[in-house]
């Protein structure tokens, strides 16, 4: 097992989480969740990764020979659909943000608070 | 009808006519448009109710694999929609919250548009999506699913700054916690190969916890607690209920935050419960819930934005749901169970009222809107038995959800759980109680200026969008809210509840059944396969009351403030500076929310990681 992509999917997740955490423009925010869930992809065709595996379609390939997991792959398109989606959201109420309040910075927006 | 259908149908009706409402609404009349979403929720009450009956009589779980990919020899490759009681009883509290939306809706809005109907839709078959699915990815898609259409539900009111700042709080906090599952998902995936519960279940069963193990959990749940409003991953749910339309706050309240306790559990006994022993869970779980219960409490009664009080009540009682799961025994989860469905009808109910008071009065701050009330009789009513409910008056079904918890601790061994309960739960009565006596009966003097909050009370007061505060109610804002707390009454009064529940949380909890009827298999042997939950007892009753006389006396002494002894309000001031810290942490900034979530993934880590040394 290569310790690397899971390395590389651990970096990517807290990586990400900083940029949210220290993030003084929305945009920025949301752009650092998608980093976050980068991790998610890495992680998922890690896991399905089989050593001189080929591509999973059965059409051409001798039965028998190693594939990589169509699962994941199945799982990480759903999972970028989805990010997709959020994302489009979460920016869209960013801009939205920006023409009620005039300003993108979260340390500025703290009507919330209490 | 095939009961197999019936799961399915109450995914793709609510999807399928909120297309239609999108592709075509724009030409429908909007009567039309109430009138079929209403009827669709509906529709899918009613299936709900059956597969509910259908769960309950029959003696195994109605299960319905997607396009007939039925397991072989055990093996599963499909995607299943697994029912039991719980599953069908949960559909039917968001089915029902759902219709009960969408009527107050009618007359709630006038502005609103399609999308309002067909995004409340799909968020309704989301939910049962999430509660039918017996399949991991699928309910973190389900899970994916009702997220999204909730953030945008929250910044519905897409021209006022708060909304949408609260809206995009609640989506990046919760999107975090979504990436940390799923993260836990594919640990999962790694080490068994399968997503399927019951194949899960199978394959983590008999081997000693494991890092990769533990660290799966503790990602897996992350999502379900931020969406469940778990301190410290409960920032969110002030922010998106102070802003969400009040329909929407019944429903994120009534039913959506619960649905992270429920999905806890769920994959607790179906995934996890041979791999990781109830020492390992028990401990760092009641922690949570109790810091929640606590935390929930006290700031419920410092809010004076009535919103922002009932979300943080929420929080409270979302910690004592917490803490009855967390006993892992099936008393404390049946108890739960009738806490949760009181809680939503009674919940629920009152933000409903608050619209009503928003609509009428144009405020839905409580120092505005003091002795503004007084002509609002049935309004004024049902918030009071709304409160009392609140607090745990027997026989409300959240009296006697709390009753069964409180004995399971007890039986569990842990009788200062007790405590727990009667002050969460009387302590967020009297803030809404509090609020009444202030609003409709204009008693004590207004609430000051609240020394310890910057929330901006006068910022968010139009609640309903441009309109006139108006003189007549109309009835069908009122007739939801009494239905809803109608319902909370008859649950708790329903002869042989807890007798059947006793057996419901029998089979919830037993894992192997669950994987044999899933995956085919035979099924094993029962132990003794029912437990006896007790129903009303003299302590339960005596608790409920001492509950209830907490709340009207900390209610009281919070209105009549300015009479009381000196020295009482001069104890009760040193009590600012804390709260003003913990008032201070609820800092409507994102960054902050977050870090406090990575705070609980490492804390819950490190508590559940113990059984590995």
């Amino acid at each position: 097992m290569n310790l690397l992509p899971y390395l590389v999917a651990g970096w990517l997740f807290l990586v990400g989480l900083y940029g949210v955490v220290s993030s003084r423009n929305l945009i920025h925010t949301v752009v650092s969740l998608s980093v976050v869930q980068s991790s998610t992809y890495v992680l998922l065709l890690t896991v399905g990764f089989r050593s001189g595996g080929t591509a999973p379609v059965f059409a051409d390939i001798p039965s028998g020979t190693v594939v990589v997991d169509p699962l994941v792959q199945a799982l990480a398109l759903t999972d970028v659909v989805v990010g997709a989606t959020v994302s489009a959201l979460l920016l869209g109420l960013a801009i939205q943000v920006h023409k009620r309040t005039g300003t993108l910075d979260p340390d500025d927006l703290r009507s919330l608070s209490g | 009808m095939t009961a197999t259908l019936l799961t399915p149908l109450m995914i793709s009706l609510p999807i399928g006519v909120a297309a239609l409402m999108a592709a075509l609404g724009r030409r429908l009349p909007r009567r039309v448009l109430d009138v079929l979403a209403t009827a669709t929720a509906a529709t899918v009450t009613a299936l709900a109710v059956v597969l509910l009956v259908l769960t309950l009589t029959g003696s195994t779980r109605v299960i319905a694999w997607a396009g007939g990919w039925t397991p072989r020899q055990g093996v599963s490759i499909g995607i299943a929609l697994v029912s039991d009681p719980i599953s069908a009883g949960l559909a039917v509290l968001a089915a029902v919250l759902a219709t009960a939306a969408l009527v107050y809706s009618w007359r709630y809005f006038d502005a609103v548009d399609v999308y309002f109907h067909a995004l409340v839709l799909v968020f309704l078959a989301a939910m049962c999506g999430f509660v039918l699915t017996g399949d991991l990815f699928d309910m973190f898609v389900w899970f994916e699913l009702m997220s999204a259409v909730a953030y945008a539900l929250t910044g519905y009111k897409i021209e006022e700054a708060q909304s949408v700042q609260g809206a995009l709080n609640f989506g990046v906090t919760n999107s975090v916690g979504a990436f940390a599952t799923l993260l836990g998902i594919t640990l999962l995936y790694d080490r068994t190969g399968a997503l399927n519960f019951a194949a899960l279940g199978q394959n983590l069963a008999g081997h000693p916890p494991d890092p990769l193990v533990v660290a799966s959990f503790v990602l897996l749940v992350t999502g379900f607690l931020t969406k469940a409003a778990v301190v410290p991953f409960h920032f969110w749910t002030a922010d998106a209920e102070a802003v969400a339309p009040i329909p929407v706050c019944a429903l994120f309240s009534g039913i959506m935050v619960e649905l992270g306790i429920y999905a806890v559990a769920r994959v607790y006994w179906t995934v996890y419960s041979d791999a990781l022993p109830v020492s390992a869970i028990r401990g760092p779980m009641m922690v949570l819930g109790v810091v929640s219960a606590v935390v929930g409490a006290v700031m419920c009664l410092a809010q004076r934005h009535i919103k922002r009080l009932l979300a943080f009540s929420t929080v409270s009682h979302i910690g004592l749901f917490l803490v009855g799961i967390a006993l892992l025994t099936p008393a404390g989860f049946a108890g739960t169970a009738v806490y949760v469905i009181g809680q939503a009808g009674v919940k629920a109910a009152l933000f409903l009222l608050v619209g009503v008071i928003a609509l009428r009065l144009g405020s839905i701050s409580e120092r505005e809107l003091h002795g503004r009330g007084t002509g609002m009789r049935f309004t004024a009513a049902l918030t009071v038995i709304g409160g009392i409910a609140l607090a745990g008056l027997p026989p409300f079904a959240t009296g006697l959800g709390k009753a069964i918890t409180e004995e399971a601790g007890l039986a569990a061994g842990y009788p200062w759980l007790i405590a727990v309960f009667v002050g969460a739960s009387a302590l967020t009565g009297a803030a809404v109680l509090r609020m009444a006596a202030r609003v409709f009966f204009g008693l004590g003097t207004p609430a000051a200026e609240d020394p310890t909050s910057r929330f901006d009370d006068d910022e968010s007061e139009t609640e309903v969008d441009g309109e006139e505060p108006t003189g007549r109610v109309p009835h069908t804002m009122l007739i939801p809210p009494a239905v809803l707390l109608a319902a909370a009454l008859g649950v708790g009064l329903q002869p042989g509840l807890t007798a059947a529940l006793g057996q419901v949380a029998a089979g919830f909890f037993d894992r192997a059944t669950y994987a044999a009827q899933v995956l085919g298999l035979p099924t094993p042997p029962h132990a003794a396969a029912t437990v006896e939950v007790s129903g009303f007892t003299a302590e339960g009753i005596g608790y409920g009351l001492l509950s209830v006389g907490l709340a009207l006396l900390v209610a009281a002494s919070a209105v009549f403030g300015a009479r009381l002894p000196g020295w009482i309000t001069t104890t009760a001031r040193a009590a600012l500076p804390p709260l003003r810290v913990l008032r201070g942490l609820h800092s409507g900034h994102v960054g902050d929310y977050v870090t406090w979530l990575v705070v609980g993934v490492v804390a819950l880590a490190g508590a559940v990681g113990r059984i590995l040394l």
